[in-house]
């Protein structure tokens, strides 16, 4: 990394700092810009809502915060909406792990081998230029109209950014800390472990964020082409018996799948990442 | 204060199986470092066409601080790779402790320009780099010889240059090399510090009894620091001055010392 050489000198500053608290001790975060950010939304949330109480506008089409509410809530209670929470979630699991392992196999065979490179990586180029959609037809011909065909579909869009984020990140790892490591006759499961895999994890960390960011979106597509259960059949199912509060609904159960899915992966990297906020947080 | 050593003549090649104490031998034993010998035996390298090495002769008995000043582009940094076995030669031979060697030395250790600590590791975790039975303890003493033993558990990020260096110097240490060879470690100090690393290393070197080979491009350095100054010079060894004179008089401005410096200078 070239930022060492500029890191060094801002780190004698910071040593001096460092003797206070520990360095990776964050400061506190300063909600105040997000409290900011949530301004516009909530307010136009309250508007549509006063306008529709009032009579002004009907909110059939666009009902107002409250109806999506209650709606939510009802699917809630009922117990309705966790069967396709379920279904939903177990498909973009599954797709998941699949594209991801896949991904993270081919970008290690891609950035250790020249050969694979050559061989392999311009049919995965051309193969990632097709708009993924436009596979559904072929899958829903070769794989069914079931649980198989919609997971694959999730897999190849998880597998693209995945893959190319794990070759870039290996490509991409400082070659005078890899000879540390071998004039001090690291084995090369030891350089893989200790060097070469810490180096890469936070490019792998957003790569996985990415694909699975895609694995959500191509989930809903899949459902869209037909499905009797997930949260893509509630959307369907709203368009078609004309309920766009179930619509809306479905769009924030999306939402928050989709955060918590994201959250729960930096969640579990955090700990190994804790060197890279110390080192960031304190410039 | 540990005795001087003779640094005016160079004693006699020691034998090839100079790792004394056979019982303690092996990488890793803590105590047991002796400089191991450096001999070159017609050492060529090149580059395409290109050569950067022309015919090395040269023998470095164990023990011996060898500076080597030379221009920028002079082949400084290809012999050090050379001996280390990161690279190998394009011709002639390398012999350590009177044996041919190829590819990466056990008994060889680096110290590059920039420390080259893992971000991710702990200061303790980095010198133990090599881990091993008993690397803990083995990181921690060394640790304590640099006088950073109360760093051990902070993040590399935190410390200053010149405590990334003894960071550093202390993980090439650890498992007692034969030879530590130095690519300028200290080009990027300020002066006070550089001044404290140059004490730091004299102190380690007579302990450990180590064969260095520091690169430098600052001839004060090289004759402050060294029993004998190589000058490398279109990839030949353009002069070869031993620096006959005990370390305790070589305060600056020493007229014996700038006489030699001037002989470097003129050289280079």
């Amino acid at each position: 990394m070239t930022a060492e050489a500029t890191a060094g000198l801002e780190n004698s500053a910071l040593a001096i700092a460092a003797a206070g608290p520990r360095p990776w001790s964050l400061p506190r975060p300063d909600w105040r810009p997000l409290l900011l950010g949530l301004g516009l939304p909530v307010a136009a949330a309250l508007a549509w809502e006063a306008l529709v109480r009032s009579g002004l506008a009907t909110g059939r089409l666009l009902p107002p915060p409250s109806r999506i509410a209650v709606t939510l809530w009802k699917l809630a209670r009922t117990g309705e909406l966790w069967p396709h929470v379920g279904a939903t979630s177990g498909r973009v699991g599954l797709g998941f792990v699949l594209g991801g392992v896949a991904g993270i196999l081919s970008g290690l065979a891609a950035s250790y081998s020249p050969l694979f490179r050559r061989l392999v990586d311009p049919t995965l180029q051309g193969l990632r230029a097709i708009p993924s959609l436009a596979w559904v037809p072929l899958f829903l011909l070769w794989l069914g109209i079931f649980e198989t065909s919609k997971v694959a579909l999730i897999a190849v869009g998880v597998f693209f950014p995945v893959y190319l984020g794990v070759m870039g990140a290996v490509l991409g790892v400082d070659r005078k800390l890899v000879e540390v490591g071998r004039i001090h006759r690291l084995s090369g499961l030891d350089l893989a472990r200790r060097i070469l895999l810490p180096a890469i994890l936070p490019a792998l960390v957003v790569a996985l964020r990415t694909g699975l960011g895609l694995g959500w979106m191509f989930v809903v597509a899949a459902e869209y082409m037909g499905a009797s259960e997930g949260i893509g059949y509630l959307l369907v199912d709203g368009q078609q018996l004309g309920k766009p509060d179930q619509i809306i609904a479905a769009i924030l159960v999306f939402a928050l799948l989709g955060k918590v899915a994201d959250a729960a992966i930096v969640a579990l990297a955090t700990p190994a990442l804790r060197w890279q906020d110390a080192y960031q947080g304190g410039r | 204060m540990v005795p001087l050593r003779a640094v005016t003549d160079f004693e006699e090649p020691a034998p090839a199986t100079c790792r004394e104490g056979t019982g303690e031998q092996g990488a890793g034993t803590h105590g047991t470092g002796k400089g191991l010998e450096l001999a070159f035996d017609g050492v060529t390298k090149a580059f395409g066409d290109v050569g950067v090495l022309r015919g090395l002769d040269l023998v470095i008995p164990a023990g011996q601080f060898v500076a080597v000043v030379g221009r920028s582009g002079g082949g400084k940094t290809t012999l050090m790779r050379l001996i280390a076995g990161l690279d190998g030669p394009t011709g002639g031979t390398i012999r350590i402790a009177g044996t041919a060697r190829r590819g990466l030395q056990p008994d060889v250790r680096l110290l590059f320009q920039d420390a080259r600590l893992l971000p991710w590791q702990r200061v303790l975790s980095n010198v133990g780099i090599a881990r091993g039975p008993g690397w803990k303890a083995r990181a921690q003493a060394l640790l304590a010889e640099v006088g950073l033993a109360d760093r051990a558990g902070d993040w590399p990020y935190v410390l200053s240059g010149g405590q990334k260096q003894r960071v550093a110097l202390a993980r090439a240490l650890v498992t007692e090399p034969g030879i530590l060879l130095l690519d300028e470690p200290f080009g990027a100090l300020d002066a006070l510090t550089r001044g404290d690393m140059h004490r730091l290393l004299t102190k380690v070197w007579r302990q450990h009894g180590f064969t260095a080979v520091l690169i430098t491009h600052d001839v004060a350095e090289a004759v402050a620091l060294a029993d004998r100054v190589l000058v490398l010079r279109d990839g030949v060894i353009a002069d070869d001055v031993a620096i006959d004179l005990p370390r305790a008089a070589r305060a600056a401005g020493a007229p014996r010392l700038a006489e030699l410096e001037r002989r470097i200078l003129n050289a280079v």
